[in-house]
C-alpha cells in the first residue's frame, strides 16, 4: 500500500488559491470552512514564498492521540480520517493540530463547535464509498475511484503534489537537481519526522 | 590598527578588480549565471528556530488559519496525554486508597459523647443552598470533565463507540451549561464564609495536632471553621476561580484569545480539575460516612450539641454567648 503525503514546492506555488476553491468545490465545503488553504510568508519582502496547506495526514497523528471520544483513524494508505458521527466538537484537535487543519462549523450557543471538518485527502469517511451519506458528511471520495486529490490534480503549476511519499519525494528531488535550488519539503519534518534531502 | 590603515588600499584593489570583472562579465549571455532564488527564500527550518511557529498572510477571512505550522500543538499533546493524565489519575486514585487505608485504621469518627439529642443551626437556608448549588453542579461537571480525560480508556471499551460519543456530547452540553451555576455558588460562597475562613493562630495549633484525626478522643479546638475545613475553603475558591477563567476561555475559543493562551488554558483546566476532584472526594468522605453527625450541618443544618462540642469548641462558646445553644448554661466546650 502506498504511504499517501502532500508536498508543496513552494519555489513554484504562485497564491493563486485554486487549490482551495477547487477544495470547496469538490466537497461542497459549508462557508466559513476551508479544509486548504495558502499562507504567504514575507509576503511583499524579497524571499516571499507562499505554501499551500491542509491536513498533512501525519505519521503518529497529534489529533487522533488528543480525541477524547477516539473518533480518527488511519487507513492502509495512511490517510488520517475521522468520524462525524463520533465527533462531540471538542476543539482538542485543533490544539493539537501543527498545521491548524482541523475546522468547526459555529452551531448553537457561545464558542459551541459543531462536528469538526478537515482535508480528507479525497478519501470519504467510514461510510460506503461514494454513497450519499459520505458525500453530505466528508464530500467526494476521489481516491476510491483511484484518482488523487482535487487540489494537487489540478494545481496550474504543479507546485501541490500528491500520491505516494516515496513519488512525489523522487518528483521533487528531480526538480531539484534540475533547477539547481529548492526550499524543501514545508511541514514534513513536522509531520512525517522526515524530510527530503538533495 | 594594521587592518585600518590597510583598509583603502583593500577597497581601492578590489574596486579596480570588481570593475574589470564587470567589464568583461556583461557581454556574456544571461544563462552562464546560476540564479538560485532559494539562497534568499524563507526557509522552515530557519523560522521555526527563530519564531517557533510560521505565520503569513492569508485571503480567507478566518485568521487563525495564517499560522501554517504550529508545533507547540505536539508540546500541547505531550502535556495533555502525558502530564494532566497522570496529574488527575494519581491524584484521585491517591486520595482513594488513603481513604481506604484511614477508613480500615481509623473507621467513622464517632461523636465521643454521644448525641446530646439537642441540636443547633450551623448552616441556615441560603448557606446550604450555594453549598448544594455549587456541590451538585461540580458533581456533574467533575464527572463530565473526568469523562473528557479518561473515558476514552475507561468507558468507551465498555459501552461502545456510539453510546460513548451520546454520553459525551450530553456531557459537553451539561459542562458548558452547569459551569454558570457552578461560579455564581462559587462567588457566593466566598462571600457567604470568607470571614471564618481566615486562617489564625487556632489554626496552627489544630493542625499540630493532626486536627484530632488519628487519635480517638482528640479534639483540639476550633471556630466555626477549623484548619482542614479552612484548607477546602481556599482550594475551592481558588480552584473554582482559576477553573472558571480557564473554563470561559475555553467556552469562548479564540474570542479574546490566540493558540498559546488556548492551550495554557486547557492545561490549567485539567491539572486543577483533577486536584480539585480529588480534594472533594475527601471532603465527601469526611462530610458523609467518614464522621458521625457531620453530615445534618449541611443536611437539616442542625447539628448536634455533642457533636459541635467536640469539633467546633470555640464557636458552640460564641453561640452560647449568643444564646443560640439550647442549655447554654451547661455548654462548657469539651476541650
Amino acid at each position: 500500500m502506498a504511504r499517501m503525503k502532500f508536498l508543496c514546492d513552494a519555489d513554484r506555488c504562485i497564491e493563486c488559491n485554486a487549490c482551495v476553491t477547487a477544495c470547496k468545490n469538490e466537497h461542497e465545503v459549508p462557508w466559513g470552512i476551508n479544509r486548504r488553504r495558502v499562507v504567504t510568508i514575507n509576503d511583499g519582502k524579497p524571499g516571499e514564498r507562499s505554501v499551500s496547506m491542509a491536513c498533512m495526514h501525519c505519521t503518529d497523528a497529534p489529533c487522533a492521540a488528543v480525541c477524547p471520544v477516539d473518533c480518527f483513524y488511519t487507513t492502509a494508505d495512511a490517510v488520517v480520517l475521522h468520524s462525524k458521527d463520533l465527533c462531540i466538537g471538542c476543539g482538542y484537535c485543533f490544539y493539537a493540530c501543527p498545521f491548524g487543519a482541523p475546522q468547526y462549523p459555529k452551531v448553537g450557543n457561545f464558542g459551541s463547535r459543531g462536528k469538526m471538518d478537515k482535508c480528507t485527502y479525497c478519501a470519504g469517511g467510514p461510510e460506503a464509498d461514494n454513497s450519499s451519506a459520505e458525500y453530505a458528511k466528508y464530500g467526494a471520495n476521489r481516491l476510491a475511484e483511484g484518482k488523487l486529490p482535487i487540489c494537487a490534480e489540478m494545481c496550474s503549476t504543479k507546485a501541490l503534489l500528491a500520491g505516494d511519499g516515496a513519488m512525489i519525494a523522487t518528483i521533487y528531488k528531480e526538480r531539484v537537481l534540475k533547477r539547481g535550488y529548492g526550499s524543501g519539503a514545508w511541514g514534513w519534518k513536522v509531520a512525517y519526522k522526515e524530510t527530503i534531502t538533495v | 590598527m594594521k587592518l585600518v590603515s590597510l583598509f583603502p588600499l583593500r577597497a581601492a584593489f578590489f574596486g579596480l578588480f570588481g570593475a574589470i570583472l564587470l567589464a568583461v562579465s556583461a557581454p556574456a549571455p544571461a544563462a552562464a549565471q546560476i540564479v538560485n532564488p532559494t539562497a534568499q527564500a524563507v526557509q522552515e527550518d530557519k523560522l521555526l528556530r527563530q519564531l517557533h511557529h510560521l505565520e503569513g498572510r492569508i485571503s480567507i477571512p478566518d485568521q487563525k488559519a495564517s499560522v501554517l505550522i504550529q508545533p507547540a500543538g505536539r508540546e500541547w499533546r505531550e502535556f495533555h496525554n502525558t502530564t494532566v493524565f497522570w496529574t488527575g489519575a494519581i491524584s484521585i486514585l491517591g486520595i482513594l486508597a488513603a481513604l481506604l487505608v484511614f477508613y480500615a485504621v481509623r473507621g467513622r469518627i464517632a461523636i465521643d459523647s454521644g448525641p446530646s439529642g439537642k441540636t443547633m443551626t450551623r448552616f441556615n437556608g441560603f448557606e446550604r443552598f450555594i453549598h448544594w448549588m455549587t456541590a451538585g453542579t461540580f458533581i456533574v461537571l467533575g464527572i463530565t470533565g473526568l469523562n473528557v480525560a479518561f473515558g476514552k480508556y475507561l468507558l468507551l471499551p465498555l459501552i461502545g463507540a456510539e453510546a460513548f460519543t451520546t454520553f459525551s456530547q450530553l456531557g459537553k452540553y451539561a459542562h458548558n451549561y452547569l459551569a454558570f451555576p457552578f461560579m455564581i455558588g462559587v462567588v457566593f460562597m466566598f462571600l457567604a464564609w470568607v470571614k471564618e475562613n481566615i486562617p489564625n493562630a487556632v489554626d496552627v495549633a489544630w493542625l499540630k495536632a493532626g486536627g484530632g484525626l488519628f487519635v480517638k478522643g482528640a479534639h483540639p479546638p476550633a471556630k466555626k471553621f477549623n484548619a482542614g475545613q479552612k484548607l477546602i475553603f481556599w482550594s475551592v475558591i481558588l480552584g473554582g476561580v482559576a477553573l472558571s477563567i480557564s473554563g470561559v476561555i475555553l467556552l469562548f475559543p479564540f474570542y479574546a484569545t490566540g493558540m498559546a493562551e488556548m492551550q495554557l488554558a486547557q492545561i490549567v483546566h485539567g491539572i486543577v480539575g483533577g486536584v480539585i476532584v480529588a480534594i472533594m472526594i475527601a471532603h465527601i468522605y469526611i462530610g458523609s460516612v467518614g464522621m458521625e453527625g457531620a453530615f445534618d450541618a449541611m443536611g437539616s443544618g442542625e447539628v448536634d450539641v455533642n457533636w459541635a462540642k467536640e469539633h467546633h469548641s470555640l464557636w458552640v462558646k460564641e453561640e452560647a454567648e449568643k444564646g443560640k445553644v439550647p442549655g447554654a448554661a451547661a455548654a462548657v466546650p469539651a476541650e
